[in-house]
Order: structure tokens, then sequence, then C-alpha cells
């Protein structure tokens, strides 16, 4: 039975453990911000023993649903019912109790404390006030051995891997005993490999009995090990799918609503002039292997130059590397064919370098800036901002109203401060910056990330439309879709090394995916 | 999927005497680092002249001063490892200083003891509000504790002690009415004496040890014996308990302590209450030293204590060097002018080494500056005979930025020391 | 009046201080037997006669003149999201360097003045660099390192007075530095009362007022429309995005802290040049802290420090009155505490909200008129989840 297009229901008839009570169930919840309702009327039922997915876009509602079930915050209206029995969580210690535990997407751990130190935190084993490490590493072995998790208790938890780190967060869950397991986005770190590891792992956890909830917009995986499928969309739910007799297509369109936008370019725009080039470019970093190591590419105009890899291979380095924020320990850049290795990154953005940063909050823009100021921000030397040694400030509002109209930019005005304005709208704020100076070269990193797929697919527009003009792009990605859909040349990077070139047209993600991990090997991102 | 971390390599040796000098642990290192610190002052106190340099009553000295600074530095141990930076520590201080002698004067010194610490930590429970309900930059509250404890300890001197039939005044309270116990070692240090005669003689290394050891074992006030043992009960308390490890997970990630049901708010509180109690109890050992509050009293000590956890990298042991540290160059310029000037010969040795170090690793830049000011300390211990009062008063305060500034690339502070840390927010 | 209605909520959060600090502060009297409402009577009470009237004020206004000053100097490195906590050590050190230069040279009227002010800016602003350089090169916290340094300034200024400096005779109960001449004495202002048809005050108003407020002018203009300043205004606002955008970090540091103490040398100067002519041991002192509280009063803006400036000379002013109606005069030191801690209180509540109300799109923009751009005013335009987004950008 396809639950495509329906619109909430009970699972199949006849399932085997449909008579056992639910292990979880939500009914009407509701939760509301200052002037966003994020989730309405949300209905979920998940059988104990099962692997549930929830799958919706970004800003669906997903985390704020999972939120309200681990006791992170209350819902206005609706009840939530536990093994049959309703409860009211007051904090995360209650849905602890209860026997719910989340593995969050952005990992909670200390850097500084050892792998026990972040699993027993809160819940310590103790002999006569004294912390009892001996009891917990014995029960941490235990739960490393029970569920094949490989966890070294006395490891300083900043040595870990990307990998590590998610399986310490899945030992934190399960040394409070928790019967249902939440996990949010696990795989938008991992690479297809590791997404089979953790699937394993998925796998033994439900052979012991434990419910798994599992947050994702990523279908096929979703497909490959959920039992049932919850559709939500807009902040409520849209339907209730089972994997087996849905599409991938199927369930896109009952999260999106409308037809899927795909980035799929097939005509060639590249010249011969090259735009950058590096050469042998090493970033030293403080551990001993160099953070970005004999790295040589050319970006030309008119071409998109992707760069796959999991993150923390060294591609957050190679940006600010170009970019000048990070020094050399060898190789030079050029730009045209001038040698810009010793430029300021002041001096690279006068003379032509445009940049979508990965984190714009942290990088990209002033949050408690208005969004004239943000406008300017990167080309304050240059007009429409600077008039000699002043800033123009009619000259920057006019302009940033321009921008907005031609970027499509939802706000108030140009003295709308920045905090205001949705992920979407900041990023479209920042490409039409960019773009607005007429770089002849931009670098992109993850250029769509936490935007709605709306903006998403207008900004891919704009980097098209850009290419086509001779602007050169360097662009990093995690998104393997985007990567594939926009790139002309597509590289792999990992441990800092480029150590692949492959075709976009023709290489699929798993060929991607094994060039990102390093082929057979485990190597991750260590 | 990255492989379990295999175990910490042992290192290949590299020959007996270092294997001998740089193995073994940091216990093993800090020894040979002491007694290496030992041997130094001996051969500049022979070459000086300056007996002052390990005589006991420096060291005794050094001990009293070191003690506020490291109470105030414990202090802010406590509100740093839960992430609140604590500048207010001065002003905590200065209110100790208060309280003690208002309570001081009016029922003893076990009253002062109590009164110190209950006004530190109000302070710190004003902090504690500012900072962690209300938002505020920890630095900026901090400041403003300070200006308002200096200014509430005048005000309150002038209602009470004005006109007070018992004595004080505006800048000062009547005296405390009954002295603290103090204890020396038996034989050691009081009756025979025996350390004080080995001190007399002057023997190289010996009579040093000797007189540091009388020094620290004579005459030793309670709050100085309640100051050491507080050191490694606070590691207990920090290291070794669950309350410590929660108190820790606030300063190194509140998002994932709250996660986790760790009550973030509730231990940030605890912890700067903590704070601002210690440095009253700093405060109260100044007021038992003078037997009067008297104001500005402090002098700056809370800021030293701050350098002191800084230099101790935020470790109860390292804090405690640091406190003794700060509290020898303090004692130092207070017994003997003269005696400063030796300890220029005593820098410009150690920057002398420091400069052939970066020499060697090519660091040019700072291994230059290095040998340039060493030769300067020693043309100044050469030439100068006495320092003049103004200069020296600045010892203390110019030694901790001299370790902060050569220091500080080492150092690790908790990760989420400084944040404002606000529930859903981060 | 649309002036007035923007800047409405931001004058709001130090008006709310004030007042918490007033009620504060009286609760304090109160408890402790002394009657607010007399207090506040005796501060405003300004006298009968329009001399003592107009002598109060000039008081109050040449008190306020050194403090804008250090209030401008601690708020230019705060709005970088710097601690410039050595504004102290930095004006004290100054002044009794330029006062001995001053007197040791002579120079026609104006020049010598110049010569002074220079001399004052430049030790201040070296002072305030060592700080800057310690930060860049060894990544030593300005805080701890800045409030070292005052002390070490004061022990420097201490030992310079007693030593090569001094010009007072031995044995004298105030040692002072030797005596600028009249070439370097700044002349009053009083010609202005005589102007206005008010009654000429025994005590002058510093000249240097104009100098003051001709300063803070060009700081404002630089920090609010200068590149100089939009760099500035970005490193406090994101250090990270700030060198995204390229402004180099380091300079900038060592730049701000350099602007910062070169306006904390004047600090010393209205008093200097104006009344004193000479540094001595009781040389107006504290005022590094007092900016502080003054800077955030002012919400590091230059013309809500000149009220904030006012507003504590003001309460400053009220010291001698107060001792002669016989009330502890420290009460000022209370209120002047309360107010800097209900002040950074305020200021906090106060971002939140503005920040709360942004993110609601129902705030009024920052300034100006909403530009039809094709956004649909106020209402929401995000989708629904919208706040899943804005919360912090997610993989």
């Amino acid at each position: 039975m396809a639950g495509a297009g329906a619109s909430g229901g009970t699972p199949p008839a006849g399932s085997p453990a449909q008579d056992a009570p639910l292990a979880v169930e939500l009914r009407g919840i509701t939760k509301r911000f200052p002037g966003v309702v994020a989730n309405r009327d949300i209905e979920l039922t998940v059988r104990r023993g099962e692997v549930h997915a929830i799958v919706g876009e970004n800003g669906a509602g997903k985390s704020t649903l999972m939120k309200t079930l681990y006791g992170e915050h209350r819902p206005d209206e609706g009840t939530i019912l536990v093994d049959g029995r309703e409860l009211s969580f007051r904090s995360p210690s209650d849905a602890i109790a209860a026997g719910i535990g989340m593995v969050h997407q952005h990992f909670m751990l200390a850097d500084n404390f050892t792998v026990l130190e972040n699993i027993v935190l809160g819940s310590e084993p103790t002999r006569g006030g004294r912390l009892d490490r001996a009891e917990a590493r014995r029960r941490i072995l235990e739960i490393s051995d029970r569920y094949a998790l490989d966890l070294e208790p006395d490891e300083l938890v900043e040595n870990l891997g990307v990998g590590d780190r998610q399986r310490v967060e899945i030992a934190k869950v399960l040394y409070r005993d928790a019967r249902i397991l939440i996990l949010d986005e696990p795989t938008a770190v991992l690479v297809p490999q590791e997404v089979d590891e953790l699937f394993g792992n998925l796998a033994e956890l439900k052979r012991e009995g434990l419910t798994v909830i599992f947050i994702s917009h990523k279908l096929d995986e979703v497909r490959k090990v959920a039992d049932s499928i919850t559709v939500i969309r807009r902040g409520t739910t849209v339907g209730i799918a089972d994997p087996r007799t849905t599409t991938a297509r199927q369930l896109a369109e009952m999260m999106v609503g409308s037809e899927l936008p795909s980035p799929e370019t097939r005509t060639s725009t590249v010249r011969d002039v090259p735009v950058l080039r590096l050469d042998g470019v090493t970033v030293a970093s403080l551990g001993g292997r160099p953070a970005v190591d004999d790295v040589s590419l050319t970006v030309r105009e008119g071409e998109v130059v992707g760069i796959a890899g999991v993150e923390g291979n060294g591609q957050a380095e190679l940006v600010d590397a170009v970019m000048g924020l990070r020094p050399l320990a060898g190789g030079t850049v050029w730009f045209g064919d001038k040698d810009i290795t010793a430029w300021s990154t002041r001096e690279r953005r006068e003379a032509g370098f445009g940049f979508i940063p990965e984190d714009r909050h942290r990088q990209g823009m002033l949050l408690e800036g208005t969004l004239w100021e943000n406008r300017i921000l990167g080309h304050q030397t240059r007009p429409p901002a600077a008039k000699g040694w002043f800033i123009d400030r009619k000259a920057s509002r006019e302009d940033t109203a321009r921008i907005m109209k031609n970027y499509d930019v939802r706000a108030p005005g140009p003295d709308t401060l920045a905090v205001a304005l949705s992920g979407g709208n900041q990023q479209k704020l920042i490409v039409g910056r960019e773009m607005e100076s007429s770089p002849r070269l931009l670098v992109a990193a993850h250029p769509t990330r936490g935007v709605d797929v709306g903006a998403q697919a207008a900004i891919w527009e704009l980097l098209k439309d850009a290419r086509a003009e001779g602007m050169g792009i360097l662009l990093i990605s995690a998104d393997l879709d985007e990567l594939i859909g926009l790139s002309d040349t597509l590289m792999v990077m990992l441990r800092g090394r480029l150590v692949a070139e492959l075709e976009p047209a023709t290489c699929t993600p798993e060929q991607l995916g094994g060039h990102m991990t390093g082929g057979t090997a485990a190597a991750g991102a260590a | 999927m990255s492989t379990a971390v295999s175990a910490p390599e042992t290192r290949p040796s590299r020959g007996p005497l270092t294997d001998l000098l740089t193995g073994g642990g940091p216990v093993r290192r800090a020894l040979w680092l002491a007694l290496a610190g030992l041997a130094l002052f001996s051969i500049v106190r022979a070459v000086s002249g300056e007996e002052a340099l390990t005589s006991s009553s420096t060291m005794s000295a050094a001990l009293l001063l070191a003690v506020p600074i490291g109470l105030a530095g414990l202090g802010g141990l406590f509100s740093e490892r839960a992430g609140v930076v604590n500048i207010g520590l001065e002003g905590m201080m200065i209110l100790g200083t208060w309280g003690a002698g208002f309570a001081g004067y009016q029922w003893g010194w076990g009253a002062a003891l109590v009164g110190g610490v209950l006004f530190g930590a109000l302070g710190g429970l004003l902090h504690a509000l500012a900072t962690v309900t209300f938002g505020v930059d920890h630095v900026v509250s901090g400041v403003a504790i300070n200006i308002l404890a200096a200014g509430l300890a005048r005000f309150l001197s002038e209602l009470f002690y004005t006109d007070n039939p018992a004595g004080g005044g505006v800048t000062q309270s009547p005296p405390v009415s009954s002295k603290p116990p103090s204890f020396s070692l038996p034989v050691l240090s009081s009756g025979p004496d025996l350390l004080g005669d080995l001190e007399q003689k002057h023997w190289f290394l010996l009579s040093d040890l000797a007189g540091i050891a009388r020094g620290v074992t004579s005459g030793v006030a309670i709050v100085t014996v309640l100051a050491v043992l507080l050191v490694p009960a606070t590691y207990l308390l920090l290291w070794r308990t669950a309350f410590g490890l929660r108190l820790r997970s606030c300063g190194e990630n509140p998002a994932a302590a709250d996660s986790l049901g760790v009550p973030v708010y509730r231990f940030k509180y605890i912890a700067v209450i903590i704070s601002g109690g210690l440095a009253g109890l700093g405060g109260v050992f100044l007021v038992f030293i003078a037997g009067i509050y008297r104001e500005n009293q402090t002098n700056g000590r809370g800021f030293i204590g701050l350098a002191s956890l800084i230099f101790g990298n935020w470790r109860p042991g390292g804090l405690a060097a640091g406190a003794g540290l700060f509290g020898f160059s303090d004692a130092l310029q207070l017994r003997s002018r003269s005696a400063v000037v030796a300890l220029l010969l005593l820098v410009a040795v150690l920057l002398a080494v420091l400069a052939v170090r970066q020499f060697l690793r090519h660091q040019l830049l700072v291994g230059g500056i290095a040998a340039v000011v060493a030769v300067a300390a020693f043309v100044g211990f050469l030439t100068i005979d006495e320092l003049p009062p103004g200069i020296v008063s600045f010892t203390p305060h110019l030694t901790t930025l001299l370790v902060l500034s050569l220091a500080s690339q080492r150092l690790r502070m908790p990760a989420a020391d400084g944040l404002v840390y606000r529930r859903g927010e981060n | 009046m649309n002036a007035l209605r923007r800047m409405g909520p931001a004058l709001l959060a130090p008006v709310l201080a004030v007042v918490v600090a007033l009620v504060i502060s009286s609760a304090v009297m109160a408890a402790l037997a002394v009657n607010p409402f007399d207090v506040f009577a005796v501060m405003l009470d300004f006298g009968d006669s329009p001399t003592q009237q107009v002598t109060a004020m000039v008081v109050i206004v040449n008190r306020a003149i050194p403090l804008f000053l250090a209030g401008l100097a601690v708020a230019i490195a705060f709005r970088m999201g710097l601690f410039n906590i050595g504004v102290e050590g930095q004006y004290r050190l100054a002044t009794i360097i330029a006062a001995a230069a001053g007197a040791a040279i002579s120079l026609p009227g104006p020049l010598h003045i110049l010569v002074i002010m220079l001399v004052a800016v430049i030790v201040a602003a070296v002072w305030a660099g060592i700080v800057a350089l310690l930060k860049v090169t060894r990544g030593v916290s300005e805080v701890i390192s800045s409030i070292m340094m005052n002390f070490i300034a004061l022990g420097l200024a201490s030992y310079l007075l007693t030593g090569p400096f001094r010009g007072s005779p031995e044995g004298a109960s105030i040692i002072s530095t030797a005596e600028i001449p009249e070439s370097g004495q700044m002349p009053g202002l009083n010609g202005i009362f005589g102007a206005l048809g008010l009654a000429n005050p025994p005590r002058q108003l510093y000249g240097f007022l104009l100098i003051a407020a001709v300063v803070g002018v060009v700081i404002a203009v630089l920090l609010n429309r200068t590149r100089f300043g939009f760099d500035l205004k970005a490193s406090g606002m994101s250090p990270s995005a700030a060198s995204a955008s390229g402004v180099n970090a380091r300079a900038m540091v060592v730049k701000t802290m350099l602007l910062s103490g070169a306006v904390a040398g004047l600090i010393g100067l209205p008093d200097l040049l104006g009344n004193t002519h000479s540094y001595t041991t009781d040389f107006t002192a504290g005022l590094g802290f007092l900016g502080i509280a003054v800077a955030l009063l002012g919400r590091n803006k230059p013309v809500g420090i000149a009220f904030a400036a006012l507003l504590f000379a003001f309460l400053d002013r009220a010291l001698v009155p107060l001792q002669i109606a016989d009330y502890p005069s420290s009460v000022v030191t209370i209120v002047q505490g309360t107010i800097v801690l209900a002040v950074v209180v305020a200021n906090e509540i106060a971002r939140r909200v503005a920040r709360r109300s942004a993110e609601r799109g129902t705030a009024a923009p920052a300034g100006g008129p909403p530009t039809g751009n094709g956004g649909t005013g106020p209402a929401q335009t995000t989708p629904p989840g919208g706040t899943d987004e804005r919360q912090g950008a997610q993989a």
C-alpha cells in the first residue's frame, strides 16, 4: 500500500507488531515560535522495534518535532505517548528517564573531555561521592562490544574523527538505557560507505529490540533502511509511506509538494583563459600532516571546478588559502597571469575575487548589522560603498534595494537587521552582493547549505548564468547532486590532496563516495 | 571509517641522561625544574650577597603574600571552569575585606572569617545574576562589580565607622577584636629552631633549602593552612567527583551538558558564588595580616590572582605555583629593594637561556629581544644599587606581564569560557 | 520628530538603567536610615544666587570634559570588541610626562599647548600600543595586560614625580612637577557668560571644552562615516566576517588601541592646562574606570557619552554639598556604581529585545522608511519552520 499523497493514516493492516503498544505516538502536536508555526497538528506513529524515518526538506519542522519528543521544549498543543503511556517532558532528563535518547545532528561533545567523560556526564557512576571511572569504563566497553561501536574510553574527543564521534553520541544514548533512539540527520556528514556502517549499527540495535526514529532528507538512504516513513512538509504531516512500495521520486514529491528542481547543465561554456591557478599549494596545520597537501588545479573562465570531499579533509583550509585568509606553507597562487601568493584578502577581493563562505553567519555577514551594511561587506573599499575615505550611505542603501529586488531577497528594506532574514534570504543577499561586483573568480563553499529548495534552485540558476558569462567558479560542496549537476570538472579531496578527477556527466554517487573515503579501506575523516 | 586510535606511542630512548631529565612524566619534570630553580637562586644569592633572596623571612612573607593571590586564583578557577570569566574578583575581594573588618571588630576573628566569605559570595551572586540570568558580557559585568564594590566599601565605611566609638574612619575599620591562631613546626621551626640555625650558616644550597623550609613552616596563619589545603581539595572536587565533572562540562560545552540533563544555569551560579566566597576569603586573610580593614588593601591582588590562574593553565597545581611566584616577587620588593636588583641577575640568566633556545629554533626575533633584555638586565644588576620605590612597587605586575607574554601560547582555557550561554540559542 | 522617534528605543535602555539605579540606591540608603529624597534635594540644589548657580554648572561641565574624553577612548575600543581598561594608566602617565615637557620648554602660546597635547597623545598611544602588540603577537588577553600596565604606569608616574620630574621643593606637603609657564596655560571661556548676560562665576570654564567638542565630532565622523570606521565596527560585530571581507584583524587591533590610547592621552589635559598647571600627587584619579561607566551608559556613541559624562559629573559635583549637609558623600559612588551595573543589564536586555523583534519582522527598520521592492512589509514572508533555519547554519 503506497502512501503517496495520503494525508495521514494507519499502518498497513496485518503487519506483525500491530497489537503491541506503539513505542511512540504523537497526536496533534503543535509548536509555535514568535512569528512562525514550526509544527502544526503533527501525527506520528512508531511501532516498537522498527526503524522509522521522518523525512522533509530543510525547514519543514523535523528538528523542532524531535526536540519536543526529547523534552527540549514543550509543545503548545497535542499529546505524547510512549509505550502507550501519556507523558509530559519538562527537560531532557524526563525524556531520558522515559527511555528516549537523542543523537544530535551537531554533535554535543566536549572536545577537552575523554570519551568516557562525555558518555557518563549527567549519569555518572559514583562510589562514596567520588566518580567511579572503573565502573564507567566497564559499562562503556560492554556497550561498545554489544553494538560494535569500537570505543576507546580514555581518548580525548578532539582527536576523534567524525564517524567515531557519532558512535560516541550513540553510546551516550545507549549508556542511559534508551529503548527509543532518535537520530537527527545522522548521515549528513558521512559518505556512502560510512552510511552503510551506520546502518549496520542500526540493524544491531533493531535486533536488540530497540526502536529507532531517523530524521533525514536523503531519500535513497531512507528507503534502504527504514521500515516506515512519515513525510512532513511545512510543519505538518502529509503522509505515511511504505518504503517497499514508494519510489524516491514519489517521496520527494510528497516532501516538496511539486516537481523537484534539478541542477543539471549540459552545454559547456568553458573558455581557454585561466582565471585561478593553484600550483603545489600546501597549508600547514597544527598536527603533523598538512591540511592542504600539494594541491594543483586550474579554474578557467566559464568553468565550474567542483571539489567533493567529506568535511574535514582540507576543503575549508583550501578555501581560506585561496581567499588569503591563511598563509601558505608552500606553492603559489596565480590569478590570471599574476602571482598573488603574497596578496592580502583585501587585495584579492579588490582584484575580482568573489566569496560565498561555507558558514555565512561566521564569515559572510554581520548578523546585528543592517542589510546595507552587509551588502557592502567585503566591498567596502569600492563604489558604491566608498567615496574616497568615506562610506556613501545613500548609494549603499540604494544599491542594496536594487539587489534585494533583483535577487528576490524578501525583507522590509535595506535597513532591516540581517538577523531578521531567513537563511535562504540571507544567502541570496550574499550571492547577490558577490555577483554584483562582477568577480572574475567566485569561490563558493557549500553555497546552498541550510537553504530551502526554492532558494536553492534560484542560486543554482544564478551560478549557471554567471558561468555562462565567463565567471570562473571554484565550488566546494558536500551535496553530491549539486556537484555533479553544476561542475564542468569534478575533483575529490581526501586528507588534503586531490585524489581523483571525475567526469561529472558519467560518474555516480557511489563512485564519488568511494573516492571520498579512499576506496575500500575505512579511512574517513581522521 | 576511522579505526580506533592506537595506544600512545612510547618515545624512543634518547640516551640515559636525557631520559632521566626529561622522562618520567610531569611530576618528575616539575621536581627537576624545582631543583634547578633552587640551584639558580643559590648561585644568585652567593654572587650578589643578597641574603634576602632565600631567607626564611622572605619566604614566609612570600607565602603570606601568595595566599590572597592564590585564593583569588582558586576563585577564578571555579568560575572559569564553569565558563564564566570573573574579572570582578578584585571587587569581591574588596567586599571580603570589608565584611571581615565589619564582623571582626564586633565579634572576633571567627566572625571575620565568616563575614568576609559571605560578603565575597554576595559579590559573586551579583556577578552570576548579571552574566547567567541577564546574559551580560562577563568582562563588562566584572568591571562594573569592581566599581560598585569599591564604592560600596567606601559608603558602608562612611556610614558605620564615622563617629564610631570603637574607632575606624572612612577608610578603615576598627581593629579586629581577636587574633587568629597560627602554627609552627615544633622542633624545626620553633623552640630549638633547627632550620633557623642551618639557615644562618649560609651554606650553598642547604641553607637556602633550610630558609625556604623554615619560611613556610613557622608562624603559619590559619587561613594559610586553609588555603594550602584548598588546592588539593579543589583538584579532588573538580576532577574526581561527579559534581566536578558536571561543573567543568558547563565550561567546555554547556549545550552538551544541558542536553544530558545537567542544570547548567544552576552550576554556573554555584561556581560563581563559590568564586566570590574564595575571593572573599582572600580578603579575610589580608585583614588578618593588617588587623583591620583598610581601603585599597587589595591593591590589585584580585587581578594578579586571575593572572596566576592563566599562568597555571587553569589547573590548581599550576595556579598555586603561579601564586607562589607572584607572592615571592611581591615579598621581595617589600623586604629589600636592593634584593630586587639581585632579581635582575636572575632575570638576565633566565632570559639568556631563553634567547639561546630560541636561536637554536631559528626564532630570531624572539631570541633577539630576549637577548637584548637579558643584557640590559645584567647591566642593570651591575650598575644599580637600589631601585626607587615607585619602580619597585610594580615588580609583581611586571612579572605577571612578562610571564603571560612568554607563556601565552601554550595555554588552553576551558573551551566555552567567556561564552554567554543562553539555553536554546547556542 | 522622526529622528526622535528613531532614537526612542535606543534611549530607553540608558534611561531605564538610570531610573532603576536610582531606585536601588534609594532602597540602600533607606535601609541604612538615610533619607534618599533629602539626598537628592541636596544634589539638585545649585545654590540661591545666579553666581552660585552658574558656578555649579561650570564645575559640572569642567568635570564632564575629561569624563567625556575617557568615555570616548573606552568606546572606541569597545566598538571593536576590545576592552581598553588601561585608560587609567594611559592618561596618568601621559599627563605627568606632558606636564614635565610643558614646563621644560618655552614656545609661543598656541604652539606650546599644541606640543603638550602632542606629547600626551603620543605617550598614551604608545602605552596602549604595547597592550595591542602583546595581544596580536603573543595572544595575551588585553584585559589582564592593560590592568597590569595600569599598575606599572602608576608606579612609573610616582617614581617620575618624586624623582626626575620633581618640581616642588623638598619637604612640601604636595609634590608636583614644575609649573607650566603662561604660554602653556589654556585660557578660560568665561567671556561666554558675559556675552549671554549671565553672572560671571569665580571659576573658569575650561577652554579645553572646545577641543573636546572638536575631538568628539571628529571621532564620531571617523567611526560612523569612514571606511576605517566601517571596518572597525565590522570587526567588533564579527571578527571572522570582517577578516573574510578583507580587514586585517591584527592591524585593526593595533590601530584601534592606538587611537583609543591617543584619545585617552587627552583626559588629563583639561585639568592640567586649565587649572593645576602641574601634575601633583592628588591629580584627578579614577577617570579611567569612570570612563568605562560613561561609555557603557552612552552606548558607545559620542552623543550618548556626552550626556552620560554630564550625568556623572553632576553626581560628582554633589560630593561637597553632601558632606556639608552631613550626609555620607560616598552615596554618590553607590549611585554611580549601581548605574554601571544597571546599564550593562539594560543594554543587554535592549539588545535582545531589538534582535527578537527584528526576527519577528515587526520592528521598524533602524532608520528611514522601507523601500518598495516586492517585500510584503512586516507580514511574515518566511516559510513555516523558517525559525529552524534561522537559528544557525544547518548541514
